[in-house]
């Protein structure tokens, strides 16, 4: 037996360090909950927790903060995925937020419910009494997600202050808070997208039909696909046609672009983001808006 | 990408005058690893900056007060992929106010590299970090002699770089040191061979990061279990399953190995080895899976479990080399939280035995406070033991942190003596 077998792949440490952290979350805090967007990273999450919790069931809720703007596929897919895990859902509504006059609409053509998530986000964890929220962010998604931690602190108001962190060593993760304070935990920091599908086919993993390439009416819209839904305003030079698109990320239908695609399998999928030259935010018109605008909702308690 | 393709942790620690921002931008371009959306934000803020061509350093740019600052305030993770293997970068600032982010970003890398002005050679700064290098353990150090553009590519330059370094690191425990003349600048030897400088016959950095030995990093020797979390399903399938979630800290662990779990000293044998519905025959480090014992023992969070031929000492005593992090300086005897593994204990810092002087590299004698980005030798009672190894032995069971209680801020970093 040579000593060069005892190491890991890639993917399988990516796994490994992601199963220790859902095992810290779980141990650490009183009651954490999933952030499910129906998209392929928190579907990986889910997927991680189930490995880390077996043959136990994943022993927290999934937390949905619905916009009110979902592509039926997603919502399908979420309802599910609870069935089939036998863990429990918990909805947080922007249609309710707005309703409740927490929040208002945005005004203009490019109006989303990207922003007014946050409310009905912050709202959802206190209501519910969560101390922990775990999310699919990376860190290669976004310059101020490159500086977030594995147990990344909220205070009392739900905000983020990345020049006030606390410093992360080895694997040693610090959960404590005061009350009404809040954590996030990020257990796939460290995976890049291309990890993330890479994964995702080794593992077989089911993830929404949107992801595949499928024929859909779109507007060309802010360099993007955007798909054509009961919520889209048209311009008047806008022209709806139908092209054979697939997402690269699922997010509100109003500001999700996608791309031309032929790829119908995981394989095939993987080959084309192995080969892609835009990053996969690009496509998200909610950062295009400046450059620190991921930064900005970050620190105001966004995902 | 390889199924059998490694993850390599490096650090990148050095000023903004060093070019360090400039070296991890030239490894992500000439890697190619940048998109094109990046590529058009950085091209059109070089022009807005009036700088000629592309400036590489504006890849690492992170949050607003550091773009308009121009410096880097907090570590921030990058990551690229070669057909051969994953990189993650840690890029720590390096200025002397900084050493807490550095000490941060070696805690879990393979490999430091250190940034050296070809013009001014080993400096105090080069200095302290080959200190914090081999502080931290760090397995593998690559100094980079930057700018080289700038001394006509000499030999002699760099190799006078060499001997200043090697004099420094002699006196330090720095195992595997390796020397590249570069310019990040230009592209010489980062990415690409240099045609400037066929005097030096070894690899050209992104190489040496693809190709150099890493799984001995990890110790594979000391088998060290810290229990998670116990995993009692008690659904009609499993009705008896009792696993013992973690992720094994270093060495392998066997299915019929006699075990001991610290610190009740109670002995059993592996029953079977879990990794979801897999059933494993054994696990390494850093493995995360579940394990099964033949007996029923009481066993939770904050345990450990090991070969009962090879344990760790249980000790309240513990002397660190302690790196504090926090604003707040040290109260003395005053009481903080120890966080070791999955073990959880109150602690007071007993003594400071010497602090170092991170200019000199001296050690401080009769000096007990400790403020932010000191380094000292302490010694720590605990409440109850802990189970410990060296951390030269095995970086996961000999290091701590330190949780002041009033603020539940990490105000400190130890590596057991």
């Amino acid at each position: 037996m040579s000593s060069n077998k005892y190491y890991l792949n890639y993917l399988d440490e990516l796994e490994s360090e992601a199963i220790y952290v859902l095992r810290e979350v779980w141990a650490q805090f009183q009651n954490p909950v999933i952030l499910f967007s129906g998209g392929k990273d928190s579907i990986v999450i889910t997927h991680l927790a189930k490995k880390a919790f077996y043959p136990a069931k994943i022993p927290f809720p999934l937390m949905h903060v619905d916009t009110g703007h979902n592509f039926p596929e997603t919502i399908k897919f979420r309802d599910d995925i609870i069935k089939e895990l036998g863990v429990s859902l918990i909805v947080g509504s922007v249609q309710e937020s707005i309703d409740d006059g927490r929040v208002a609409e945005e005004k203009g053509k490019n109006a989303t419910r990207n922003a007014l998530q946050i409310t009905t986000l912050l709202d959802a964890i206190e209501s519910n009494k969560v101390d922990c929220a775990i999310g699919g962010g990376r860190r290669d998604e976004e310059k101020a997600r490159a500086k977030e931690r594995f147990f990344s602190h909220r205070d009392d108001f739900g905000q983020w202050d990345p020049k006030n962190q606390r410093p992360e060593l080895w694997n040693i993760f610090n959960g404590k808070y005061f009350e009404g304070e809040h954590f996030r935990a990020f257990p796939i920091s460290n995976w890049t997208e291309m990890d993330v599908w890479n994964y995702i086919k080794r593992e077989n993993i089911a993830i929404p039909s949107l992801y595949f390439a499928h024929e859909r009416e779109v507007v060309w819209r802010q360099d993007a696909w955007i798909p054509n839904s009961e919520f889209l305003v048209l311009e008047d030079h806008e022209e709806v046609v139908t092209k054979k698109i697939r997402f690269r990320t699922l997010g509100d239908i109003t500001i999700t672009g996608g791309i031309e695609s032929e790829a119908d399998t995981l394989a095939k999928i993987a080959d084309e983001v192995a080969g892609m030259r835009q990053t996969e935010r690009g496509n998200r018109s909610d950062d295009k808006r400046s450059e620190s605008a991921m930064e900005d909702r970050k620190r105001q308690g966004y995902f | 990408m390889l199924d059998n393709n490694q993850l390599l942790r490096f650090t990148t620690a050095g000023s903004v005058d060093d070019g360090k921002s400039t070296l991890i931008g030239r490894l992500l371009y000439d890697s190619k690893s940048i998109f094109e959306d990046q590529l058009q934000s950085i091209e059109n803020t070089s022009k807005k900056k009036g700088h000629a061509g592309v400036d590489l350093a504006l890849f690492t740019d992170g949050l607003r007060d550091e773009r308009e600052q121009g410096i880097t305030i907090d570590v921030a993770y990058r990551y690229f992929t070669t057909p051969k293997r994953k990189f993650i970068i840690a890029d720590t600032p390096g200025h002397i106010q900084y050493t807490r982010n550095m000490v941060t970003g070696a805690s879990t890398a393979n490999v430091a590299t250190i940034l050296v002005d070809a013009r001014h050679g080993v400096i105090e700064q080069t200095k302290r970090h080959a200190f914090i290098a081999s502080l931290l353990n760090i397995p593998h150090v690559i100094v980079c002699v930057n700018k080289m553009d700038l001394v006509d590519y000499s030999e002699e330059v760099f190799n006078n770089i060499v001997s200043q370094f090697e004099e420094i690191s002699s006196k330090m425990l720095i195992k595997d040191v390796r020397f590249i003349p570069m310019s990040a600048l230009e592209g010489d030897n980062v990415v690409n061979r240099s045609k400037n400088m066929d005097w030096y016959q070894g690899s050209p950095m992104l190489n040496m990061l693809e190709t150099m030995h890493i799984s001995s990093d990890v110790n594979k020797v000391d088998a060290r279990f810290p229990v998670q979390t116990v995993l009692r399903p008690q659904n009609d399938t499993h009705r008896d399953y009792r696993g013992y979630a973690g992720r094994v800290a270093s060495g392998v662990l066997r299915v019929g190995d006699e075990i001991t779990v610290m610190p009740s000293g109670f002995t059993s044998v592996i029953k079977g080895i879990n990794l979801n519905d897999q059933q494993l025959s054994e696990a390494f480090a850093p493995q995360s899976v579940s394990i099964e014992l033949e007996d029923d023992i009481d066993i939770g969070r904050g345990d450990m479990i090991v070969r009962s031929n090879n344990k760790p000492e249980a000790s309240q005593d513990v002397e660190v080399m302690l790196c504090w992090l926090n604003n707040t300086a040290a109260k003395p005897r005053a009481k903080y939280t120890v966080k070791h593994t999955s073990n959880d204990q109150k602690a007071m810092i007993k003594d400071v035995v010497y602090k170092i002087d991170i200019e000199s590299l001296n050690r401080v004698e009769g000096d007990d406070t400790l403020a932010m980005n000191d380094i000292a030798k302490v010694k720590i009672r605990t409440t109850k033991p802990l189970m410990i190894d060296s951390y030269r032995e095995n970086r996961m069971t000999g290091s701590i942190i330190l949780v002041d209680d009033t603020t539940n801020e990490t105000v400190a970093a130890g590596m057991i003596v």
